[in-house]
């Protein structure tokens, strides 16, 4: 266009860059609640690989997929067998998953802290309007919130499906609402102790490999003492009274207890033989307790990382 | 901008900051000291994550001990550490930090457009922030500071590991932060050289007391030195002598060759009266035939002032700065 251009024109002007310059930002500035907010749900969709790359999507979707497979074949069966109740309880259900959701935690709980605390992006969120409270509240309720999805979503399966199957509907409903508050339990301990393992260090590795240790191992540890317990108490004709006693040191356990105990689930334990009310207290207690602690200790380890 | 009353932070073993009284406003300051002389610290202290222990500091007239939260929310800080998570791009890792900041989602995707277009970041900067050269990643830590339109920025060793054309597009940056955007800036550095040529203002620290608080210009007075080599031709087998020469037929005098420095018998020194000096160097160069390799501003360092305080006869020792004395 520019060759019957009767001005010969410097080359530059014919192809100038609109430059609009620097423009100021007059608009809202929504303040501290809202960073918060923003936080919880960029970390809550990382949580689910939302946002990051393909390769991070694998791991959290599998272990979703894998938690809701069971309870959909369940429903299935249920459906075509017309049985008169689900195979499987409720508040069962993520006692029996109990591996899946370790291993979710252990994968998340470290890609949630550990990378802010390795690539030292901690103190450009400290050098905004967040303080360190909301940091850890943000991080701590996006965990326990993809976890009650993960473990929530298979009871929902089950729900729809019983109530499709025609089962007794208040029995489900009562049923369904117990296995709620065990999940919600269960979210916000397991999202704790993950956390708190996983902030200790800015290895990724480490953090799961330490996160699977403490739920495993623990579990592990536990089962095998409660069924010696058992056994010697079969045997020897003692009584089986240390079997609650010893579920109190794992996080698996303690969500077992405090369901059995109060949310009319059948215990795990070996022998079936769930914490008494009064020994259920104490499960009640310690898993708050646990759960507080972690909050506590959470923050404690953030003050100190500051900028 | 920025106001401290005799700001001091202890340690249990280590005084970081010492009665520090100063006043910085608007424009571009510059903050030297050498490690260790309680800078990063003050930066603390001002974004208000750091208590003092003893003294107040207002940063924009609010006080830092009561009201971090806002101050946070008006300033912008670029740390002197890598702070970059390698799997995101930078565009999403921008508006992240543009809506910690309190911007809503809408204009936090158009701010950052807007401040990784101004620091000079383009196509790459929908692409992981792993594969970025370190001047790209500078670019990022800059722009994630500006992204929410602060009134004051503080930069922490904006320039640590550039190469010097990283450095210099680095300085242009800063300078053009204040110029065009019309943000106030607290720059840090141990090199005193590098913020002469950006700053309006060098405040310079050491041991966390105030050693010298001045204008530019006053640093400045003591004019510039030009580093030059030159390429030898067939007609002047030593270019470099020919540039003297010439040089010096035009009354300017050559004042010796960079010391010690590889190939320093090829680079010649000489006092930038004005830019006028610049001109001439070239016409010289052109002149001659000679290929120019180099003119550049030589640096000085931070330990310049801290000599030219205590004593007199580091002469020797300060050959690098020759401009600097005369």
């Amino acid at each position: 266009m520019a060759v019957e251009h009767p001005v010969a024109t410097p080359p530059g002007d014919q192809t100038r860059i609109h430059n609009i310059g620097y423009r100021t930002y007059d608009g809202p500035r929504l303040g501290r609640s809202y960073a918060t907010r923003s936080l919880y749900s960029q970390s809550l969709r990382g949580a689910y690989g939302l946002g990051r790359s393909v390769k991070s999507k694998v791991l959290p979707m599998l272990l979703f997929v894998v938690m809701c497979v069971p309870a959909a074949i369940m429903v299935a069966v249920a459906v075509a067998t017309k049985a008169n109740d689900l195979p499987v309880d409720y508040t069962r259900y993520a006692i029996i998953m109990q591996a899946v959701i370790s291993l979710y935690v252990a994968s998340q709980a470290p890609q949630s802290v550990s990378r802010d605390l390795r690539f030292k992006t901690v103190p450009l969120y400290f050098s905004r309007p967040i303080e360190t409270a909301d940091y850890v509240r943000a991080k701590f309720a996006a965990l326990a919130s993809a976890l009650f999805i993960l473990t929530a979503a298979p009871l929902l399966v089950l729900y729809v499906g019983a109530l499709l199957a025609k089962l007794d509907f208040a029995d489900q409903t009562k049923g369904f609402a117990q296995g709620l508050v065990s999940v919600t339990l269960l979210s916000l301990l397991f999202a704790g102790i993950g956390l708190v393992i996983a902030s200790v260090t800015p290895r990724r590795g480490f953090g799961i490999a330490a996160v699977i240790a403490v739920m495993t191992i623990s579990y592990g540890a536990v089962s095998t003492l409660q069924a010696i317990a058992d056994a010697q108490a079969i045997d020897g004709g003692g009584s089986s009274g240390a079997i609650p006693w010893i579920g109190l040191f794992s996080p698996v356990t303690l969500i077992d207890g405090v369901q059995s105990a109060f949310l009319g689930a059948t215990s795990a334990f070996p022998g079936g033989v769930g914490p008494s009310n009064g020994e259920g207290a104490v499960y009640v207690l310690v898993v708050l307790g646990l759960i507080a602690a972690s909050y506590g200790l959470l923050m404690r380890r953030y003050r100190k990382v500051g900028l | 901008m920025i106001a401290t009353e005799s700001l001091s932070k202890r340690f249990p073993r280590v005084t970081a900051l010492d009665r520090l009284t100063m006043d910085i406003g608007p424009g571009v300051t510059g903050l030297v000291g050498a490690n260790g002389a309680g800078k990063s610290t003050m930066i603390k202290i001002l974004l208000g994550l750091s208590p003092a222990t003893e003294g107040r500091a207002e940063v924009l007239g609010l006080d830092v001990a009561t009201k971090g939260g806002a101050i946070r929310e008006r300033v912008g800080y670029m740390p002197e550490h890598d702070c970059l998570p390698p799997d995101v791009s930078a565009t999403e890792f921008v508006v992240h930090m543009a809506r910690m900041s309190g911007l809503p989602p809408a204009a936090a995707r158009e701010r950052t457009a807007d401040t990784l277009r101004h620091v000079g970041l383009y196509e790459e900067r929908y692409r992981p922030i792993g594969g970025y050269s370190t001047g790209m990643k500078q670019r990022v830590k800059l722009a994630q500071a500006l992204v929410h339109d602060p009134q004051l920025v503080f930069l922490d060793e904006p320039t640590n590991g550039l190469d010097p054309v990283g450095r210099d597009e680095m300085l242009g940056l800063i300078r053009r932060i204040y110029t065009d955007f019309g943000i106030s800036v607290l720059v840090t550095s141990h090199l005193l050289g590098e913020l002469e040529r950006t700053c309006d203002h060098v405040v310079v620290i050491d041991g966390g007391k105030l050693l010298r608080s001045s204008s530019t210009t006053d640093f400045t007075q003591t004019t510039t030195t030009l580093a030059i080599e030159v390429t030898d031709t067939d007609d002047h087998p030593d270019g470099t002598r020919a540039v003297r020469d010439a040089l010096h037929a035009r009354g300017v005098d050559v004042l010796d060759s960079g010391g010690g420095l590889p190939g320093a018998g090829h680079i010649l020194l000489l006092t930038a009266q004005s830019d006028d000096t610049y001109d001439l160097v070239r016409d010289v160069v052109a002149d001659l035939g000679l290929g120019l390799v180099r003119m550049e501003q030589r640096r000085h360092h931070i330990s310049e002032v801290f000599t030219d305080e205590k004593s007199e006869d580091t002469e020797a020792q300060r050959k690098e700065a020759v401009g600097h004395g005369s």
